[in-house]
């Protein structure tokens, strides 16, 4: 936890965020909850841990949400700490219990308004609110200067136009299709990441600019219940499409940033619609229709030929509605393709989500622990290659493979793509022996 | 006790269905006051489709795999609510007060139906009750405010069943059989029991919510 100075709680602020958040779902969920405990056996933290009675949802927001409440806010710091380890070390906000539960009850929005509530007084854990004072400083998670985003978008493009003839990185180009965000992971410590999308667009021939600012999809201050700065982190992005005239931003391959950009996002920045102001596509969306448009052909030679199955972020399949997309890629790009089991809508989270990743090693034990499920899950496969479009999914099952000795390689779409596609000839790098040759 | 019973059948029986409905309806009217500004998700995606699908696939018996996952509880489930309204509502012998009192009243099921009914419904309780005891994750929820509810549930068909049969003091058998199924029409409106309406909010309020993002809402 931060070292959140341990400044007596401000009981007025809590009844203030109780009162805006009574809602006439949140009062019906409460109220309603039949403690039938059908919501247990979806839960990746009950299951991993031997079925512990304490872990199931129901149980979760009843000893949080509910019990203030009940106590109409007049709680001190030791029940806020309680409640920290529940909010943030017990829960991922998955949503997989809502698809269990008779009356639907979504209990991630509950968890959601629990952690906004702990954040409120300065308890959130470390690693999220590093991420934030990094957002309010410079726009993205990572702390980047814009020089530096922008510095490091040209030297991929330098790069890769060697590998890749026409290859651009266009920033801040006024009027292009999309605008492709990222999370700042990749110019930061996954540059290739930006050199591979390039390629795949350039194949493609999509009209894209990358933006010198509000490219940083990713949105950890939603997950550390700071509604204001998330509500901003978005702001900056939309902010920057509609300068930019684009017709829809892009999401690179990442589960938060796309519930962020298009479902989270409105609703934090209190927009009446409940809508983005434009268009928002996720990566999967995007290489999906490349390859059912044929803007991109996969060479079958270079189809992935080991076992693959495919990791569902949360917040791309079961609550981004793009699960059959995904499967429909690997249709293309692999040849022997292995479900997990459950999965699409019903996968179980990877564990590294709802800022379980960024939260850091004072969370490493238990994501490791509630990453069981998803260890087990991958082995039962047997395959050798894990595809997941999400940051998160990617670490977590990275790690899951040393800690449980899973043996599987992870990575990510577009990897995948970049390798296995037919470059046309007007895109291939002159070859310098011919030309020598030539002369 | 003749007299007793008579109160319990007359003004009695009027304040329960009174308080029942007009319960029910403030606070339904209430959330739909404070919805207005604070749940836009119920304004801002409706969609027929998405709510039917949502409350359908929790209506029909493993329509759902959260159901699915647990046949006989959800078989259980499904014939609890089933008998639950449909017994006491196409009852004969209440039909026949229903035409006493407004000279109309609703088709009814034969006697030996409804019994049996009565049969499956206190079985299926009896499932119910089980399993909120012997699964650890359902017991380590339940208060006793959740027994209470369930056994006074069932507390009217036990009466109503041991009354038809003349078993016991019929008399007495009779008014606990009408103070139970008071007593639980005062307290649905004021409790979890609510979801007698809420369950459709609630089912069409996650249809929207999933439906937005493109997902599926059961």
């Amino acid at each position: 936890m931060s070292d959140a100075l341990q400044k007596p709680i401000n009981t007025k602020v809590i009844k203030e965020l109780l009162d805006i958040n009574d809602s006439a779902r949140i009062r019906t969920w409460l109220s309603i909850c039949a403690s039938c405990g059908l919501c247990a056996e979806s839960c990746l933290f009950y299951l991993a841990k031997n079925r512990d009675p304490k872990l199931s949802p129901a149980y979760k927001v009843r000893t949080t949400l509910k019990e203030l409440y009940r106590r109409k806010g007049e709680v001190d710091r030791e029940f806020l700490e309680k409640c920290y380890n529940i909010i943030w070390g017990e829960c991922t906000v998955c949503r997989r219990c809502s698809l269990f539960c008779p009356f639907g009850i979504d209990i991630s929005i509950m968890i959601a308004t629990v952690r906004g509530i702990c954040h409120s007084q300065g308890i959130a854990p470390a690693g999220l609110l590093k991420a934030s004072d990094n957002y309010r400083a410079s726009g993205n998670q990572m702390g980047m200067s814009k020089e530096d985003f922008v510095e490091t978008c040209t030297w991929m493009a330098e790069e890769t136009a060697e590998e890749m003839r026409g290859l651009e990185i266009p920033i801040d180009k006024q009027g292009a299709r999309i605008m492709y965000t990222v999370n700042a992971r990749e110019p930061m410590y996954y540059p290739q990441d930006i050199a591979m999308v390039a390629k795949i667009f350039t194949v493609a021939e999509e009209d894209w600019t990358m933006p010198s600012t509000g490219w940083d999809d990713t949105n950890l201050a939603m997950f550390a219940g700071d509604k204001a700065l998330a509500g901003q982190i978005v702001k900056n992005m939309y902010t920057k499409a509609l300068e930019l005239g684009v017709q829809a931003i892009a999401i690179t391959e990442c589960g938060h940033a796309y519930r962020s950009a298009l479902f989270e996002g409105p609703y934090m920045l209190g927009y009446r619609s409940g809508k983005p102001p434009l268009p928002i596509v996720h990566s999967v969306r995007l290489f999906y229709e490349y390859l059912r448009d044929g803007r991109i052909k996969i060479d079958p030679d270079k189809m992935l030929e080991e076992p693959v199955t495919y990791q569902d972020p949360c917040n791309v399949s079961r609550n981004g509605g793009l699960w059959e997309e995904g499967r429909a890629i690997m249709k293309y790009i692999a040849k022997d393709f292995r479900e997990m089991t459950p999965n699409s809508i019903y996968n179980h989270c990877c564990g590294g989500g709802g800022g379980f990743i960024p939260m850091g090693a004072e969370f490493k034990k238990r994501r490791i622990e509630s990453g069981r499920i998803k260890a087990e899950q991958i082995r039962a496969t047997g395959a050798k290659i894990v595809i997941s479009p999400c940051h998160n999914c990617f670490d977590q099952i990275k790690d899951l493979n040393t800690e449980y000795n899973l043996g599987v390689k992870v990575i990510q779409f577009k990897e995948v793509i970049t390798e296995a596609m037919i470059i046309p000839e007007k895109f291939r790098p002159v070859d310098t022996d011919d030309e020598e040759a030539q002369d | 006790m003749n007299e007793f019973y008579e109160f319990l059948t007359g003004p009695a029986l009027w304040a329960a269905f009174i308080i029942f409905i007009v319960g029910l309806s403030v606070r339904l009217t209430y959330l739909y006051g404070i919805s207005k500004e604070r749940d836009r998700v119920l304004y801002n995606h409706v969609n027929v489709k998405w709510a039917i699908r949502s409350i359908v696939h929790w209506l029909i018996p493993l329509g759902s795999v959260g159901l699915r996952n647990q046949p006989v509880f959800a078989i259980a489930f499904f014939l609890f609510h089933l008998c639950l309204l449909g017994v006491p509502i196409f009852l004969l012998a209440h039909n026949m007060l229903w035409q006493e009192a407004f000279g109309v009243g609703l088709p009814s099921l034969p006697d030996s139906i409804a019994d049996a009914l009565t049969v499956v419904f206190l079985l299926a309780a009896a499932v119910l009750l089980v399993r909120r005891i012997v699964r650890a994750e359902v017991r380590f929820l339940s208060t006793a405010w959740d027994y209470f509810l369930l056994i006074l549930t069932s507390a009217p068909f036990v009466t109503g069943f041991l009354a038809y049969h003349q078993i016991g003091p019929y008399k007495l058998t009779m008014i606990l059989h009408v103070l139970f199924a008071e007593i639980l029409l005062v307290i649905i409106p004021f409790s979890k029991l609510g979801h007698i309406v809420l369950f459709f909010f609630a089912r069409v309020s996650l249809g929207f919510e999933m439906g937005r993002r493109g997902a599926r809402t059961w």
